[in-house]
């Protein structure tokens, strides 16, 4: 047997967690007799990105993945575990340090509105990791580059003069994916990166990253709750639910046979393009939260294939025949039914 | 009489560079009860639109000219502290920018409480009640703890959803939804949509929806508008514009909606993009990129007329005046 080369990849991921304390003041609690409340938004996950590919993360709203975005870019501390880049253990180093490795690494964030400077032109805006990370030598290099940039996103050259909020709010999107890019990264998360835009912009978006990847070999994490959108994009794909890895896997292989009663919930959800057609019925049950969360599968109060091992015990992300990862004990019994394929439309 | 009338309005933005109209000439009415899709290109004026109906546009941007008529009445025209009594009352805002609706140093829950006290009047304990049960409206779990907190501590999506629920406690008559699902997961999303058709079923609300999925439109929408570079390019039955646009680029936007199973290379994308506003080219602001473009195409603009179950602005359908 001819040895197996490790997978070559970009950042890998132990065991990380987040807790975040929400208790009330200390005095409202002591009055009111009321415990401490922690929240756990990321809970003991592990996952790796192989270089040049994309590894998409799709789950609930509220289910963390914004969170896992935000722990690898240091913008929050792990309450417990490891981030690796390139081998290089990034897990508790402060946002932006050291320079030299944070610019390969850059986020495109959930909210455009937030990450934009309201008091700086578009040309400081895109120009300022050019000069700071020494890309540009000269102004003139600069203002070529920011021109660039803005017109391989879909804006205009002439928009450097303009000031955020002259934007709609698709461009102001577009704006934040062409500074991400100014300082060529190798790893992109993406948080949402074209909910805001109409579907002609993001697919010439989406066409852009793809040609980003094939030309320089980028690798993204890219978080979407449009699945039709993941589909395009995604190699690997991971399904969240309440802070936990659910499944994850080759992307084809979760979307033609999931693995997981949640995935399958989430399959069967897609809103189909008829009008006054069937309405779509959100996932029956509570959604559970985050402060409390069942015991057992956490995904049990809701699960049609839930029974007594499932209410007692956390089930393991395990392989499955197709070559993914699931973590529910009715895969581990056999007791899964068969998937009725999605039909591709 | 319609409840909402939009009559020919002109936005415009006076810049160094000179005025820039991001609306330039729009009419459209709406009956109560009824859920008017917005659609249109980034950028194309969707949400100033939205801004010139609540009263909203940011100075030193105006309505230019035109009028905007709520049961008759102009409100285009108010002085600012009667048009925020109507927002407040008559017409509430979902704002695409979630953070200009919530105020960071409050609760969601006071903001909550707050809005009702003054809007419906009512105590402490009711709105208080009320608040709970809107937040599991919008699908927030654990309502009660969740009315504590401050909107840093939610995700973006449930902070979306206090949005939608903070627009909507006060009942008003007509809701600006400017891209209200927008980070959310099909399932809230089914929710919050269902929750919009009940409100206009039975209140007779009515919703103009401004949003670039074509998924929640055609679940959602009685009628469709699209948008094209500060002007209505088609209007329409939902069922006609969705599953036969006429107008091109109305065609173009529905062939580039991404399908799960399709295994293209590459997405279908409408080439170049939207031309800028300042300088307007003479005539069909879509014919730089219009598979169909012909001569006069270039040099004449194409009006608004009768076609399919609506209107359509383009050559292909009609004379010009
Ligand atoms: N304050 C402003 N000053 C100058 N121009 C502005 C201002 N606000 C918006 N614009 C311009 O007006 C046009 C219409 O903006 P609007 O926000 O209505 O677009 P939109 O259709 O809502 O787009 P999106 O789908 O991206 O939100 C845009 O081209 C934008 O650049
Ligand atoms: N700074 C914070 N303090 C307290 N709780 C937080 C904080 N940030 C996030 N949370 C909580 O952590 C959980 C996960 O939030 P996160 O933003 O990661 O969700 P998400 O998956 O990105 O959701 P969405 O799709 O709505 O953006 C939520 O319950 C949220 O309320
Ligand atoms: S472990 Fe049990 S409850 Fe959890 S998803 Fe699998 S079958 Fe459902
Ligand atoms: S008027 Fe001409 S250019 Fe414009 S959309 Fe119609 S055919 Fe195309
Ligand atoms: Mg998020
Ligand atoms: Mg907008």
């Amino acid at each position: 047997m001819t040895p197996q080369i490790a997978p070559d990849d970009i950042l890998s991921v132990q065991n990380i967690s987040k807790r975040f304390d929400v208790s009330e003041p200390f005095l409202n609690r002591l009055i009111e007799r009321r415990p401490r409340r922690i929240l756990t938004a990321v809970n003991d996950i592990s996952f790796d990105v192989p270089r040049g590919k994309t590894f998409a993360v799709v789950g609930e709203s509220g289910c963390g993945k914004s969170t896992v975005a935000r722990l690898l870019m240091g913008l929050h501390a792990p309450s417990a575990g490891a981030i690796r880049f390139e081998g290089t253990d990034i897990t508790h180093l402060p946002p932006g340090n050291p320079p030299a490795l944070r610019r390969r690494m850059q986020m495109i964030f959930q909210d455009p509105y937030a990450s934009l400077n309201p008091r700086w032109r578009v040309r400081d805006i895109i120009g300022e990791p050019l000069k700071n990370f020494g890309i540009c030598k000269t102004r003139a290099d600069v203002t070529r580059e920011v021109e660039k940039l803005l017109s391989q996103v879909g804006l205009n050259p002439a928009d450097a003069k303009k000031f955020p909020h002259e934007f709609s709010g698709g461009q102001r999107q577009r704006l934040s994916i062409a500074r991400a890019l100014t300082t060529r990264p190798e790893l992109l998360i993406c948080d949402e990166p074209t909910s805001a835009l109409d579907v002609s912009v993001q697919s010439q978006i989406l066409n852009l990253m793809k040609d980003l990847q094939d030309e320089f070999n980028m690798s993204y994490i890219f978080i979407s709750h449009d699945l039709a959108v993941v589909w395009y994009m995604a190699d690997v794909l991971a399904v969240m639910y309440l802070g936990k890895i659910v499944e994850v896997g080759p992307k084809e292989q979760i979307f033609e046979n999931p693995q997981h009663p949640y995935t399958r919930l989430l399959m069967e959800t897609v809103p189909k393009l008829t009008v006054g057609g069937t309405e779509r019925t959100p996932v029956a049950g509570e959604v559970p939260n985050p402060i409390s969360p069942p015991p057992g599968c956490a995904f049990h109060p809701r699960c049609p294939l839930a029974n007594d091992i499932c209410r007692g015990a956390a089930p393991e992300l395990n392989l499955r025949s197709g070559g993914q990862k699931s973590a529910c004990h009715a895969a581990d019994e056999g007791r899964l039914p068969p998937w009725l394929r999605l039909a591709a439309e | 009489m319609s409840l909402l009338e939009l009559d020919n309005i002109v936005v415009e933005f006076p810049t160094r560079r000179g005025p820039l109209e991001a609306v330039k000439g729009l009419s459209l009415d709406l009956d109560e009860g009824e859920i008017l899709g917005l659609v249109g290109e980034s950028g194309a004026g969707k949400s100033i639109t939205g801004a010139a109906i609540t009263g909203l546009i940011e100075p030193p941007g105006l309505i230019r000219s035109g009028e905007v008529r709520l049961r008759g009445e102009r409100i285009d025209n108010l002085p600012p502290e009667k048009m925020r009594r109507i927002r407040g009352k008559e017409i509430g805002a979902i704002f695409q920018d979630p953070l200009t609706s919530l105020n960071p140093v409050y609760t969601v829950g006071d903001q909550l409480i707050d809005t009702m006290r003054v809007h419906l009047g009512l105590d402490q304990k009711a709105a208080r009640k009320r608040a709970v049960e809107w937040l599991a409206e919008v699908g927030i779990p654990a309502p009660e703890t969740r009315l504590d907190q401050h909107p840093h501590q939610f995700s973006g999506g449930m902070r979306q959803r206090v949005v939608i629920a903070l627009a909507l406690c006060a009942e008003p008559k007509l809701i600006i939804a400017d891209e209200p699902t927008t980070a959310l997961d099909v399932s809230v999303q089914a929710q919050i949509l269902a929750l919009l058709k009940r409100l206009c079923r039975e209140n007779g609300t009515a919703v103009v929806l401004v949003t670039h999925d074509m998924g929640v439109i055609a679940e959602t929408a009685d009628r469709v508008a699209v948008m094209y570079a500060g002007r209505l390019v088609e209007i329409g039955d939902v069922r006609q514009v969705i599953e036969d646009p006429l107008h091109p680029y109305t065609r173009g936007l529905m062939a580039s909606i991404p399908q799960i199973g399709n295994r293209d290379r590459r997405l279908t994308q409408i080439e170049g993009a939207m031309p800028g506003l300042r300088n307007p080219a003479p005539g069909c602001a879509f014919a730089p990129r219009c598979p169909r473009a012909m001569d006069h195409c270039h040099s004449i603009r194409p009006v608004p007329q009768s076609a399919g179950t609506g209107q359509v602005a383009c050559h292909i359908y009609g004379e010009t005046q």
